[in-house]
């Protein structure tokens, strides 16, 4: 009789690893003293929240406008002088277009925007600048450069480098070069990053606030710590009622675009 | 008749020691098209492109209006470049622009930045853009964008860019080996017409020794870096072709 052949082998250290990922999870619930009351518990706080949330109170809805227009403002001025920044940096940073000893500080500094959240950048601003819209749009214009600038950057070391020789083979000067053989190679994807950035500079506008930095977020942290839940759940409806009207008005240039 | 271009002792290596153009001396006339065949990787479009300084030339030097192209440096190397006209095999039009754009790019060398930026080129220009249009037979593409059009469309867009600059010199890099057999024969009748009657010089690298035979006044046979023949195409023998590509067989047939 033939040997039974495997159809399909057992791997010991797949197991291994996989009962080692159960047993840290059940290690680490244990350490944090998350068990069955203390979800219990949970469900019950969660349960009375949620009853105070509703019904939503609009009373103060001067607050409210005037701190989503805050945080649009915030928003809005950020993309713009993000976009603006991002531009010249995104050309000195592509390695095709700008000679190494260029790129490569240019690069870093994307890298340093990038690095740190825009909740500490804008700690970082209130500490410096004060508190106030001022440090919101700072703090996003930086993570606007560093998002935009990097993608901008990529997306030129990608471009067809015979349309920018053919250009430049007409005498053109540089500048001319870049406005004719570059740009109109990247321009939509620059749109694209940019409108992207706008969505999600919304969103971000409206936590900088809890930090201080202005916008709605700081009327959101006041009404939980007053402890008004149905004013707060009337915030959150028109937090995501804006993201909601963002993401259409986006979907739309992106197809008009196309 | 003195010529346009003198190319003396040209040398060029990507990497040294490693020459791909040993030592090339040639004078190319004031008028007509000089065509320049040989096997791929001989360096005819390293010779081409070192001319207008896509490529820059190792050793040697290059005469044209009296002064010396391989020494040129920033602004005065762009107005050398100004002047020669040059046509890509993949046409290497910006896709992105519009036709009419895409001729005017001949002209970045001549309008000031501001004017190309807003598109206000002067009225001269853009009349002779719409000449040029109509004469290689594009008359109503002007608006169309560059990547709509087909491979014979693109690289007649690609003629009259080239034309736009007013060259002294027209450098043709293969224009039609990216086209089909018919085309190819349209494009080349087109470009030999065209530089013929604006009596500009066209040096031309082709693969096709029939159509150079057929457009060229003047074959100039390269291999391994050197000219090997250089002379009238009544004159090209069978003997040439071996010296210059090698082997026998695929004479025959």
């Amino acid at each position: 009789m033939a040997e039974r052949r495997t159809p399909f082998p057992r791997s010991w250290p797949t197991r291994i690893g996989f009962g080692l990922g159960l047993l840290y999870l059940a290690y680490a619930a244990a350490q944090l003293g998350i068990d069955g009351e203390r979800l219990l518990r949970g469900f019950g706080e969660g349960g009375r929240f949620l009853a105070r949330m509703v019904p939503p109170n609009f009373e103060r809805w001067e607050l409210l406008v005037e701190g989503l227009l805050e945080s649009l403002q915030i928003a809005v001025l950020s993309t713009l002088l993000g976009i603006l920044l991002s531009l010249p940096l995104g050309l000195m940073a592509a390695r095709n277009l700008a000679p190494v000893w260029l790129s490569t500080p240019v690069r870093g500094l994307i890298a340093i925007c990038r690095s740190l959240h825009y909740v500490i950048v804008a700690i970082l601003f209130v500490k410096a600048i004060g508190f106030g819209a001022l440090a919101g749009v700072a703090a996003l214009t930086i993570a606007s450069m560093g998002f935009i600038a990097k993608l901008f950057a990529e997306a030129i070391e990608e471009i067809n480098m015979k349309q920018v020789e053919a250009v430049r083979a007409s005498g053109a000067a540089p500048a001319a070069v870049l406005i004719y053989g570059v740009l109109p190679q990247v321009a939509s994807r620059f749109l694209g990053f940019s409108i992207y950035q706008l969505d999600s500079n919304l969103r971000n506008s409206t936590l900088v606030g809890i930090v201080g930095a202005g916008g709605i977020g700081g009327t959101l942290f006041a009404a939980f710590k007053r402890f008004d839940y149905d004013f707060v759940s009337a915030i959150l409806l028109c937090i995501i009622a804006l993201i909601f009207a963002a993401e259409l008005l986006a979907g739309r240039i992106r197809a008009a675009l196309r | 008749m003195s010529p346009v271009l003198r190319i003396k002792g040209l040398e060029k290596s990507y990497t040294p020691g490693k020459p791909v153009l040993h030592g090339i001396d040639l004078d190319i006339g004031a008028t007509g098209m000089t065509a320049v065949i040989g096997p791929s990787g001989t360096g005819k479009s390293t010779l081409l492109r070192c001319i207008n300084r896509l490529v820059e030339p190792s050793a040697g030097a290059i005469l044209m209006e009296g002064q010396d192209l391989a020494a040129l440096r920033g602004r005065a190397l762009r107005l050398a470049r100004r002047r020669i006209g040059m046509v890509f095999q993949e046409y290497n039009l910006v896709e992105r622009l519009s036709v009419m754009e895409n001729v005017l790019t001949g002209r970045l060398g001549y309008v000031p930045l501001w004017r190309a930026w807003l598109r206000r080129y002067p009225e001269a220009d853009i009349e002779r853009a719409f000449t040029l249009l109509d004469a290689v037979g594009l008359p109503d593409q002007a608006t169309r964008r560059a990547d709509a059009l087909s491979g014979g469309q693109r690289q007649r867009v690609g003629i009259a860019r080239a034309l736009m600059q007013s060259p002294a010199l027209l450098l043709a890099d293969e224009p039609t080996s990216s086209l089909d057999p018919k085309t190819a024969v349209e494009v080349m009748e087109l470009m030999a017409r065209l530089t013929g009657e604006a009596g500009v010089p066209v040096i031309v690298n082709i693969h096709n020794v029939e159509l150079a035979k057929r457009f060229a006044l003047r074959i100039i046979g390269m291999s391994g870096g050197a000219v090997v023949f250089d002379g009238p195409p009544e004159a090209l023998e069978p003997s040439h072709l071996r010296q210059i590509y090698g082997g026998e067989n695929w004479l025959d047939g």
